[in-house]
């Protein structure tokens, strides 16, 4: 016998508004994006006859501007090097909050307050520290620091350096690269342009406080009897950590790299304030780009092939991690 | 396993729902077109003209203004509203612009860079030509022929010019030059030979700002014009001169050399932070735009001198900002009304001063304005007129926009080949070369 009781009805009730809502304003419009990326809109007039893949090829080829590829060559170098400094950092000040100190709800709050402030504000206020000044009118801002405390040799062009570090063709690794007939990796479409560390530094100074707090929520999740058994059993300090506590933590350090991951896949708000496009787009990024070309540009379908890469991007990352907590929750 | 699957035909229901919502969508319906708020054009009008401007601070708001205080003596009834976004060199502004554009919801006027920036508007959708105007104002008269090429696409006229820039204009700090015995440059090669004489005293030569990705193509059309010449650079944006052409060559090859002489942190600047060089005395020349002129007034610097870019003697690198008229505006007297004005010489001449921009007409009084401004007029009714790229003159916003990429790669990269195979393969895609 089947019976609909009211609460299951009231339930229902309540729930449909959001989901139609979502099914409309999330899912819809993504479909709308993804179609429109196969269109020809490519001016304030809508024309929706399609083109194929051709906005997607046009962003893949070199000629005539090659800046969707120096783009994910950016959000590359960009989401590495910040996913390592972050839960490095966040992972070591974590550590050293749970040496139980005293005033650690201070220390607390303040590796946790840049989370408190918007992309904005640490954009701006960290060009303005790391403006390098120039060659002929002196240092400015953490340059002109470096200079005072006779460390003049640590002075650097920060984001306005456009010098990319990739391998040489002319090196050993380089010729042996162009002889296996990867030439296209000796290149500096695979490199790190050293522009992006400015960046990184601004969003690990922003983001790294967060990441500690999940490590410290974790570290203070592990009962102390784990942590007596190793010691029992002679394990040193070193050891301790490198086989019982980093092994505990690594759902915390997963969680931290999807949180973290798909913030630097879409960052835009940080490379807007702080550096713009950069020397030969050095510090661009997709999002900045899909922004120049959709409202400056008036290239609607261009703009919309970008933001489809994005989501793809993004949902390659978070989309098995959300099957994977799935299957653990219904386990349990 | 019932449960989830009753949520999964819920949310299929949802997107059925949804996509038939999508599917039976009525299209945008056009604004009733021009329904004339009062029947017949009665001596009195009324209602309201919705402008949108983002011209909101500074000089140009007060221009603006200006203008519209002669409208309002004139029009007492009329209601002048602005509906703009501020901000953002009206990039916040234009997507909002254009979401109305297409929703059939339009502003009567809004503001545009004369010449082929209009074609980004979709002008035969969504404005009004304004050729029975001119005739009628007697403007293809009061412009400079020049102008009035330029400002043609597809044979009629969009917008109604209120002012002209000058891009091509070398800004240099009096001092230095005086204190090291040195002339404005008039070619590449003198200012190479300035350059290095002010290298020598750790002064900037060339001051640039290249934050926003403009301002290097900016500078590099000057570079253009000085290789070209007036009739060969024209002829890169209509298609009569190649981008292959030896004489790109030498521009690039040129304009790689100068950026040896400009400041190293020119990616972190925008051009007022760079122009502050000049008034700071660090830098001794800057190739900008003339609201240089206005920014230096404003920061109470006087020792200043200008002269043309290199090697552009004789050629006026024009940008122009005009008013357009939208299809079904809803106020197309009062619409009408304001765009009479601001071609005429009283609202241009309330409009210029305080813009620190010179009329488009050639027959305002020269003593409204200061002394870089009258300079700048004689030279706008004798000079050879060129359109600026970077400023939405002398090509469509699409070609504009990558021709700013390419340049801002090659800043710094300085692969010449590469840059101008790109320059072509641009031109090629908007179908202007072969």
């Amino acid at each position: 016998m089947r019976r609909v009781s009211s609460d299951r009805i009231i339930a229902l009730a309540m729930l449909t508004p959001s989901v139609i809502a979502i099914a409309i304003f999330v899912y819809g419009f993504i479909g709308f994006t993804g179609f429109s990326s196969f269109t020809n809109w490519n001016s304030l007039v809508p024309d929706f006859s399609t083109v194929g893949w051709r906005n997607y090829e046009r962003l893949f080829s070199a000629i005539p501007t090659d800046r969707f590829l120096l783009d994910l060559r950016n959000t590359v170098s960009f989401t590495i090097l910040f996913l390592i400094a972050c839960i490095v950092l966040g992972f070591l000040l974590a550590v050293l909050l749970d040496q139980r100190v005293k005033g650690e709800g201070i220390f607390r709050s303040i590796f946790l307050f840049p989370m408190a402030i918007s992309f904005i504000v640490t954009g701006v206020v960290w060009r303005w520290l790391l403006n390098p000044g120039t060659v002929q009118t002196g240092s400015s801002g953490v340059n002109l620091l470096f200079e005072k405390i006779g460390l003049g040799f640590l002075r650097w062009g920060w984001f306005t350096d456009p010098t990319i570090w990739h391998i040489k063709p002319d090196t050993g690794l380089g010729q042996f690269l162009v002889g296996i007939g990867l030439d296209g990796i000796a290149s500096p479409y695979f490199g790190v342009p050293v522009a992006i560390f400015s960046l990184v530094i601004a969003a690990t100074w922003q983001m790294s406080g967060y990441t500690m707090a999940m490590f410290l929520a974790g570290l203070r999740g592990i009962p102390e009897e784990l942590r007596e058994a190793a010691r029992v059993d002679g394990a040193n300090e070193i050891q301790i950590y490198r086989h019982v506590i980093i092994p505990l933590l690594q759902p915390i350090t997963l969680s931290a790299v999807i949180v973290l991951g798909h913030i630097s896949l879409k960052i835009f708000d940080l490379v807007v304030s702080m550096t713009g496009p950069g020397p030969a787009f050095a510090t661009d990024v997709p999002a900045f780009f899909m922004w120049d070309t959709t409202f400056r540009g008036n290239n609607f379908a261009q703009g919309a092939a970008i933001a489809t890469i994005l989501l793809v991007s993004v949902a390659v990352l978070i989309v098995p991690y959300l099957i994977n907590t799935m299957r653990t929750e219904a386990e349990l | 396993m019932s449960r989830n699957m009753r949520w999964a035909i819920v949310l299929c229901l949802a997107l059925i729902i949804l996509s038939i919502v999508i599917a039976c969508a009525p299209a945008p319906t056009p604004a009733p077109t021009a329904a004339p708020p009062t029947a017949a054009p009665k001596p009195v009008a009324r209602g309201k003209l919705e402008m949108f401007s983002w011209w909101t601070a500074g000089g140009e708001a007060d221009g603006l203004n200006a203008m519209y205080d002669i409208y309002k003596k004139t029009y007492p009834t009329v209601d002048i509203v602005n509906a703009t976004v501020a901000g953002g060199a009206g990039t916040n502004a234009k997507a909002v612009l254009a979401t109305r554009l297409s929703g059939g919801d339009p502003p009567d006027s809004f503001q545009l860079h004369a010449g082929l920036e209009v074609e980004s508007y979709a002008p035969d959708k969504y404005l009004q030509p304004l050729d029975a105007l001119y005739t009628s104002e007697g403007l293809d008269k009061a412009f400079p022929k020049d102008l009035l090429t330029l400002l043609k696409y597809q044979d009629h006229y969009w917008g109604m010019p209120v002012n002209i820039h000058r891009a091509n204009v070398l800004w240099y700090n009096k001092k230095i030059f005086t204190d090291n015995n040195l002339q404005p440059p008039k070619t590449w090669d003198e200012f190479y030979k300035v350059a290095d004489t002010l290298k020598a005293k750790n002064i900037v030569p060339l001051v640039i700002g290249t934050k926003e990705g403009w301002e290097a193509g900016h500078t590099f059309e000057t570079v253009l014009i000085a290789s070209l010449g007036a009739d060969g650079y024209r002829g890169l944006w209509t298609g009569k001169t190649q981008w292959t052409d030896p004489k790109v060559t030498q521009a690039l090859e040129t304009y790689k050399k100068v950026m040896t002489y400009v400041n190293t942190d020119h990616s972190a600047l925008t051009w007022d932070a760079a122009a502050q060089y000049l008034v700071d005395g660090k830098g001794a020349m800057h190739i900008m735009g003339d609201w240089t002129d206005g920014w230096f007034t404003s920061k109470k610097f006087t020792g200043y001198g200008w002269a043309p870019a290199p090697g552009t003697t004789g050629v006026f690198d024009a940008l122009s900002d005009s008013f357009a008229a939208t299809k079904g505006a809803k106020n197309q007297d009062n619409l009408m009304n304001w765009l009479k004005l601001a071609g005429s010489k009283a609202g241009q001449e309330a409009f210029n001063p305080k813009k620190g921009s010179i009329c488009a007409r050639t027959d305002c009084d020269p003593k409204l304005f200061n002394e870089y401004l009258q300079s700048a007029m004689k030279d706008w009714s004798s000079n050879a007129i060129v359109p600026s790229v970077a400023h939405g003159a002398a090509a469509v916003e699409k070609w504009a926009t990558v021709y700013k990429d390419i340049l801002n790669s090659f800043a710094t990269k300085g692969d010449v080949a590469a840059a101008q195979k790109s320059l072509q393969q641009v031109c090629v895609d908007n179908k202007m070369c072969k």
